[in-house]
Order: C-alpha cells, then sequence, then structure tokens
C-alpha cells in the first residue's frame, strides 16, 4: 500500500508544472500505468481523492492509461503484448524476447484550463 | 482547454537521488544490492549466513530496514561488519532519500559491497529505485509456488530468486519446481538459488552469485575511471 505516497507525488507533480502556467488551473492529469508496476488503480485513485479533497484542487481529474506488458524478439523483431505470462515471440517461438513496456508509472500530461473561460469549475481565486 | 505534455516518472524525485547513489556506487566500486521479500521469509537469515561466511576484514556493510526496533541491525552487528537499522516509523518500504542520509557518515571508499535489506513487503519495495545493481527476491517454501503470479512486479525486477528454508520441503505442500517455473514464467532467464539458512544448505550457490557478481563488477569500475 504505497499508492498514498504515488498520489502525493502527482500532485507535487502538478503543483511544480502549474507555476509555468500563470492565469490556468488545471483540470485533468494523465498518469500512465504498466500492469508490471505493482500500482492499485483504485486504491490510487481513493487517495489521490482524499488528499485534493477540500483543497484549491478539488476538482483535478485523474486519469489513468493502463499499459499492458509488452516484449520485441531479439529475433525476428516482432513486438507483441505478453498474455498469461507468456513470452515466447508469436511469430517465432524464440523465447529470447525482452520486456518493451509494462513497467511504467509516469505522468503522461496536464491539461490546463484559462481561468475565466466557460467551463464548469473555473475558480475565481 | 491545454493539454501540456509531462513525459516524466511519478517517482522522478527518489529516481533522481538513485541515480545519484548509483554514480556514487560506481565511482567507489561498490555493489550494492537490494534484498526483497514477504516478512519473515528469510531475508535477514541469509544475511547472517552470508555476514558469517565472509573473511573478516571484507570490504562489506549492510543496511537494513524495518518499520520499528533495531532488531535486526543487532543479529547482524555480531559479524563484525557495519549494520545500520533504518526504521521507516511506518512506511512500507524503503526509498533513495532513506538510503542517501543512513550513508552519509559512511566513506564509500572503504566499500566494495552494500547489501541493503528491505522493508518486509513483496509489492510496495519494488516501486523505489535504490540505486541498486540488482534486486534479489528471497520467497520461503511456506508460501505458496503462486507468489511470482500474484506479485508478478518484484519477480519480474529481480535479477535472482533465493527459495529459502528448502529443509521445510518435506512439511509443506510446496512444489519448488513449480515455483521455479513461475518465476520464470514472469521473469524467463531468472536465475534462482534454494537454500536453508537453518542447516546451510544451498549457501555455495548464493556465495557464488554474490562473488561472480562482485568480481563483474570491478571491471566496469576500472573502465569508468580510465
Amino acid at each position: 500500500m504505497h499508492e498514498m505516497g504515488i498520489a502525493n507525488s502527482v500532485l507535487e507533480a502538478v503543483r511544480t508544472e502549474m507555476g509555468l502556467h500563470p492565469g490556468t488551473y488545471p483540470c485533468k492529469v494523465g498518469v500512465r500505468l504498466g500492469e508490471m508496476a505493482a500500482i492499485d488503480q483504485d486504491a490510487l485513485r481513493f487517495c489521490f481523492e482524499a488528499i485534493i479533497h477540500e483543497t484549491d484542487l478539488e476538482k483535478l481529474e485523474l486519469a489513468i492509461e493502463v499499459c499492458p506488458r509488452r516484449h520485441r524478439c531479439q529475433l525476428c523483431g516482432r513486438e507483441f503484448m505478453v498474455r498469461d505470462y507468456d513470452s515466447r515471440c508469436p511469430q517465432c517461438a524464440s523465447l529470447d524476447t525482452t520486456c518493451i513496456s509494462g513497467d511504467e508509472l509516469e505522468l503522461a500530461y496536464l491539461e490546463v484550463e484559462e481561468y475565466g473561460s466557460s467551463t464548469v469549475g473555473a475558480k475565481s481565486s | 482547454m491545454d493539454r501540456v505534455p509531462l513525459e516524466r516518472k511519478v517517482l522522478s524525485e527518489n529516481d533522481r537521488i538513485a541515480a545519484e547513489l548509483r554514480a556514487r556506487f560506481r565511482e567507489h566500486g561498490v555493489l550494492c544490492l537490494n534484498i526483497i521479500s514477504s516478512p519473515g521469509s528469510g531475508k535477514t537469515s541469509l544475511l547472517e549466513r552470508t555476514l558469517e561466511a565472509l573473511p573478516p576484514g571484507d570490504r562489506v556493510a549492510v543496511l537494513t530496514g524495518d518499520i520499528q526496533t533495531e532488531n535486526d541491525a543487532n543479529r547482524l552487528k555480531r559479524f563484525h561488519f557495519p549494520v545500520k537499522q533504518i526504521t521507516t516509523g511506518g512506511t512500507c518500504h524503503l526509498d533513495a532519500r532513506m538510503i542517501e542520509r543512513h550513508l552519509a557518515d559512511w566513506p564509500l571508499e572503504n566499500l566494495d559491497l552494500l547489501l541493503i535489506e528491505n522493508v518486509g513487503n513483496l509489492v510496495c519495495p519494488s516501486s523505489y529505485d535504490l540505486g541498486e545493481a540488482a534486486k534479489i527476491v528471497v520467497l520461503s517454501v511456506t508460501e505458496g509456488e503462486d507468489k511470482p503470479l500474484k506479485y508478478p512486479s518484484i519477480f519480474f525486477k529481480s535479477d535472482l530468486l533465493v527459495l529459502s528454508k528448502i529443509d521445510l520441503l518435506p512439511y509443506v505442500p510446496f512444489d519448488i519446481e513449480e515455483a521455479a517455473e513461475n518465476a520464470r514464467k514472469v521473469h524467463p532467464g531468472m536465475e534462482i538459488v534454494k537454500v536453508s539458512c537453518l542447516h546451510r544448505n544451498g549457501l555455495h550457490d548464493w556465495m557464488m552469485w554474490l562473488a561472480e557478481r562482485r568480481t563483474a563488477y570491478k571491471p566496469l569500475v576500472q573502465q569508468t575511471a580510465s
């Protein structure tokens, strides 16, 4: 259960980034989670909502993109999704394949809106 | 509405400190290993047998993490190598800043090997880079052979699986071959050693793995230094 720390890191990154965008407020932060990253999505959402509750970022949405485990065959170069831990190349059956994604714990993007625009959620502060 | 690309790790601050630690370990030729398992799998016992087998004066030190108590450090200090306890006070894993802080008064030039015993937890430590050269996962035979499938992240990221407490195999329904097979499903080519710290079986394989890693680490240091 380290999702609270992860949620805090996401929020810190948002606050740091917002310093670069004066006159705007953040609406949505996009996070990429690999299926091998050992992060529970629901727990992360729960923690994130708990730490933004009754703060100036209360309306900030957390968008989670889950990245499946993908491997590349060292022999034939085929890239494929690993299902049920079967990392054998579906094209040439080689076992010499390397992981190219599925371990992500990354900040992807931040959506910001200018104060005074018509979108619901704008704050006067 | 503007979308600003962020494109960085969520734990970028931890990763930054870990990268600095890794560079310092590399500079001083210190092989750092991060040992991870569930509570009670035998990390401390493995370290006891390891320190016991190393020659006196070997340039080895241990950082051992727990939520509370100095018990593990006290167990390990008997072998007369530098040992320091990290008590996290509730946090379920070690992070790079804790390592940096606890190394502050340890001159790395006096070390060749730093063994880090993480907090007992098969999940969270896998997300936190400590600047180690390799992670090692310990799984005891009382835990069930499907643990690699249930907790894939740590098996995926570890170079070595130490199957511990093999002296209990006659008494528990644990299929050691299936456990190895499951680990290699998650991490093809994973190296595996089987040990009993109680009866001192299989420790030769573990010590050989360690010795090979230590030898292999040295040329890299010389290359960086030249």
